[in-house]
């Protein structure tokens, strides 16, 4: 009977990594919802939930992979790959406005630059500070520290470990969650209260569910004007990350 | 049709990934070479350029904003196969580059948003938008 049921799941992996994923994206939005009183953005939840399945996952089969290297979760690892990932990052790009974006201007662009450079500096330092002394792994983790979008496609296109991979990852969430949590109790103290200035954090602070959980949070209205200068900053990051920036790193430290 | 729309993102996202791939061969660095993000210029190009031909269909659309839409759980079905294990050994990195680029954030968005000077808070619009729609309601002689 057991059997029969591994044997579905196996047969169909990517329609059990669908049925799974949608259950802890339906189990988070819940939790967010009744838990946090929608304080924490759901899809902050459901990839904390990803990430500790992974531990588990990892501790339970020592491998590499985490709950991909179960077998009846294996779908998840084609789910989650570079093919399918990197097909929806680039889907999210039909959405920006750009009339609208023009509109941000000069402070939008400046806030998207620093926001990108800003925190990947940051994280390379604090890196290197660990004995992550490597340019790949440098440049991972600090585009980890720019979004948790940007630290893994950034970390796959050099050929970073997986360890490092998961590490910048981390730090993205982490950054994430703290902008959910923190926004709005900073939020007077930022000026954050008008338009422009949700553009320019939009642009600071990178990840859209960070962004539109931590505007959501703070003043509904903002939520637009941060995402519409969010969602280039993760294109932004893939971009200069992988390419200026790790050059930057390698003629910095060498290797 | 949708599959038009699936097609479209598909080429976008593999000439992207090439024209990224010829862009790391062309500066000497073993990797791809922000292929990501030339896709997402090449897809907003796109749409721009079929919008202004009328050629956007909502089939089209439909094709595209689904795997938008999906890109949340396909993150954490990202999240869910990495090697969380062996970033647990690194675990203060983790805490120290978050925290230290968010306050840095902070940070900068309070001194960027006071560089221009004020600019009107989201109350203020919402009341000025009410009292314009009030006069253009007065002007246009309702009574009401």
């Amino acid at each position: 009977m057991s059997e029969m049921i591994t044997h579905v799941f196996t047969a169909n992996a990517l329609l059990t990594a669908f049925a799974v994923v949608g259950l802890v994206m339906w189990l988070s939005n819940a939790i967010s919802k009744y838990l946090t009183r929608g304080r924490v953005h759901g899809s902050a939840i459901a990839i904390i939930i990803g990430l500790a399945a992974a531990f588990f996952g990892g501790v339970w089969t020592g491998g590499e992979k985490g709950v991909a290297d179960i077998p009846v979760l294996a779908g998840i690892g084609l789910m989650g790959g570079a093919m399918l990932r990197d097909f929806a990052i680039v889907a999210t790009a039909f959405e920006v406005d750009v009339v609208q974006a023009k509109k941000a201007g000069l402070i939008g662009a400046i806030a998207l630059g620093l926001g990108t450079v800003v925190p990947f500096v940051f994280g390379a330092l604090v890196a290197a500070a660990f004995g992550y002394t490597d340019a790949v792994s440098m440049t991972t983790i600090g585009a980890g520290a720019v979004t948790y979008i940007v630290g893994p496609v950034t970390g796959a296109a050099l050929g970073a470990s997986s360890a490092v991979i998961a590490l910048s990852i981390a730090t993205g969430v982490l950054k994430a969650v703290l902008v959910m949590i923190g926004t709005p109790l900073v939020a007077r103290f930022i000026g954050l209260n008008n338009p422009r200035s949700a553009m320019v954090f939009g642009g600071l602070m990178g990840t859209v569910s960070g962004v539109s959980g931590g505007l959501a949070a703070t003043d509904r209205r903002l939520v637009p004007y941060g995402a519409l200068t969010a969602t280039f900053h993760t294109g932004l990051g893939c971009l200069v990350a992988p390419s200026i920036l790790y050059l930057a790193v390698r003629a910095t430290v060498g290797g | 049709m949708t599959i038009s729309g699936v097609a479209l993102l598909a080429i976008c996202t593999l000439l992207g990934v090439y024209l990224g791939d010829l862009l790391g061969v062309g500066l000497g660095v073993k990797a791809n070479v922000g292929g990501v993000g030339i896709a997402m210029i090449l897809l907003i190009a796109s749409r721009l350029w079929l919008g202004k031909r009328g050629l956007m269909s909502h089939g089209l659309k439909l094709g595209v904003e689904f795997w938008g839409a999906l890109y949340i759980p396909i993150v954490v079905a990202m999240a869910a196969q990495q090697n969380v294990v062996a970033a647990m050994e690194g675990g203060p990195v983790v805490v120290i580059a978050a925290v230290g680029a968010l306050l840095l954030c902070f940070g900068l968005v309070a001194l960027l948003s006071r560089l221009g000077g004020t600019s009107e808070t989201m109350d203020e619009i919402e009341a000025k938008s009410l009292v314009a729609a009030e006069a253009a309601r007065v002007a246009a002689g309702d009574p009401a």
